[in-house]
């Protein structure tokens, strides 16, 4: 009875993308978790500081010599502020909007967790290909989803019902959509060459010609701006920008409902970076490594591959925002609009004739 | 002699920001490698951090301002308010022992205040308290971090200043006033 359930193909399909959501789920709140330990560290190391090199618990120290090595790298850190996140008294002023206020957090944690179900993070592994939803309009739905995001920032800024907030939130409705035009508009030119919009397809396409970071090159610093912009990073935070909006679009919110928006954006870098990897950096494969994997450790390697290219496009993340000063609004508005949207149309235009002239 | 800086517009290259990420870069990277190698301060205190291993207060620090005692252990201040009125932020609060009160604990000075409080969440180490006082009887010491669990407790009064500025020794002007008064009464010049 119950193998004749478990062979029905549905069943098991069902059971499989359950066992990857749960998986990928668990490790991108690992990263994220650990992505801050690395941003505060990093930062640390660039402003000559020590970052965070004393939280332990209680028995961690009795270890020999791993335990204070562990509590010097900070890598008890992240349990410690999670724990702080769940325990803090959960405030809601009196003045906001509060279904609104309440709605405001997950919309802007769901979107960034969603993007990641159509990213292809593996070949195989046995007989499951190593991505969620393996949809033929990938990139159209990692697009649909993004511009979601958006709606999570400026609903948080009208219903804090005060002044930053709502300044944030404008702020934030500018430029993450004029950006998603550009961004949409860089990718384009990908699928012209690679000729599927299956994010599958594409990384099996680069296997096989090489990246398409070396295809176009224009195309990718575009979207790496303008994914910048689309996670709130510097030098694009305009939404948050601690320094004139006092937190922008979250400044009144606390505890558990700020840790939300925290993960959103931190989440929201995994997701692009991975889209990143999996648009520009040839995605599981590397160039002696490019056909689907046929073992379990094959398949292991590719996952691994993947997330080590992930890694390094989060430590650009994390660094440029050490490096650079934020944009002013017109500065941000003026290089969207002037600069990227004009040089992603003309990018698609070359790109469409030299497709043409090409590959007949 | 004015120097004049050059503000001529940006060229195309620097136009594309790249210059600006190339420096950028040069320079976190610069602070990123020195720190892992333990070559900035960050690393630079030794066997542990600041709160076990204080931080090496330099000479000539200004920190918190104390009273002092002179070295036959009086009590300097003579409460002229000269720092009360001066001090910007209203950290300094003097009760003067009024005309019934005691009056100073040396021979000779007039008196010293009855009160001296200084409201260390208000004090911002700026130094003019001592810069003003005419007795030397107040100084800005190597204290730099105080701390406290209520805001009375951080309202140090004379007694816990006194004993936090310690001795300072210096000329003592009143007891030179003294000896000169007890020289006049001796002074051996007979007049017919």
């Amino acid at each position: 009875m119950l193998e004749n359930i478990l062979s029905d193909p549905s069943v098991q399909f069902f059971l499989f993308s359950a066992a990857k959501i749960a998986v990928v789920f668990g490790v991108v709140m690992t990263f994220v978790a650990y992505a801050v330990l690395v941003e505060r560290k990093v930062s640390a190391a660039i402003q000559d500081r020590v970052g965070p090199n004393r939280t332990a618990p209680p028995l961690a120290l009795k270890i020999p010599v791993l335990g204070r090595l562990l509590q010097r790298w900070g890598m008890f850190q992240p349990m410690a502020d999670g724990l702080k996140f769940i325990l803090k008294e959960d405030f809601t002023p009196a003045y906001v909007r509060t279904i609104y206020f309440w709605l405001a957090p997950a919309i802007s944690v769901i979107p960034a967790f969603l993007t990641l179900a159509v990213i292809p993070f593996g070949s195989n592994l046995g007989q499951q290909k190593m991505v969620i939803a393996d949809l033929n309009v990938g990139i159209l739905y990692t697009f649909g989803i993004v511009s979601l995001g958006v709606y999570g920032i400026v609903l948080a800024g009208w219903s804090s019902n005060s002044k930053y907030p709502f300044l944030g939130g404008i702020r934030s409705s500018a430029q993450m959509i004029s950006y998603e035009i550009a961004m949409g508009m860089s990718v384009v030119s990908l699928f012209l060459i690679s000729g599927d919009l299956n994010l599958s397809k594409l990384v099996e396409w680069q296997a096989n010609h090489g990246w398409l970071v070396l295809y176009q090159p224009v195309s990718f610093v575009i979207f790496l701006v303008a994914a910048f912009a689309e996670t709130n990073r510097l030098p694009f935070d305009l939404p948050e920008s601690e320094t004139e909006l006092v937190g922008g679009y979250h400044t009144e919110y606390s505890s558990m409902k700020f840790a939300l928006f925290f993960l959103g954006e931190y989440a929201n870098m995994i997701a692009s970076s991975a889209m990143m990897v999996t648009l520009f950096f040839g995605g599981w494969s590397l160039p002696f490594l490019g056909k689907p994997a046929e073992s379990l450790l094959g398949g292991l390697i590719h996952i691994g591959i993947f997330i080590a290219k992930m890694i390094v496009l989060m430590i650009v993340f994390i660094w440029v925002r050490w490096m650079l000063p934020r944009f002013r609004y017109d500065q941000l508005m003026d290089l969207g609009w002037r600069r990227f949207i004009p040089l992603a149309l003309a990018n698609i235009v070359a790109t469409a004739l030299g497709v043409a002239l090409f590959n007949r | 002699m004015t120097k004049v800086v050059d503000r001529s517009p940006l060229n195309f290259y620097e136009k594309t920001y790249l210059p600006a990420l190339v420096e950028g870069f040069k320079v976190t990277a610069r602070h990123f490698v020195r720190t892992v190698k333990g070559e900035n301060t960050a690393t630079d205190l030794g066997d542990g951090y600041y709160p076990e291993v204080p931080w090496r207060v330099n000479e000539g620090y200004r920190g918190a301002p104390y009273l002092v005692r002179d070295q036959e252990g009086s009590t300097k201040c003579v409460s002229c308010q000269l720092c009360e009125f001066i001090c910007p932020p209203k950290a300094i609060k003097i009760t003067p022992p009024g005309p019934e009160g005691q009056g100073a604990d040396r021979p000779n000075a007039e008196k010293m205040p009855r009160e001296f409080e200084i409201n260390m969440l208000r004090c911002i180490f700026c130094g003019l308290c001592q810069e003003v006082c005419p007795e030397e009887a107040i100084f800005l010491q190597q204290h730099y971090s105080l701390s406290g669990l209520s805001r009375e407790e951080m309202v140090y009064n004379k007694e816990k200043l006194l004993k936090l500025g310690g001795v300072h020794a210096g000329i003592q002007k009143w007891k030179h006033k003294l000896e000169e008064a007890r020289e006049q009464e001796s002074f051996p010049v007979q007049v017919d």
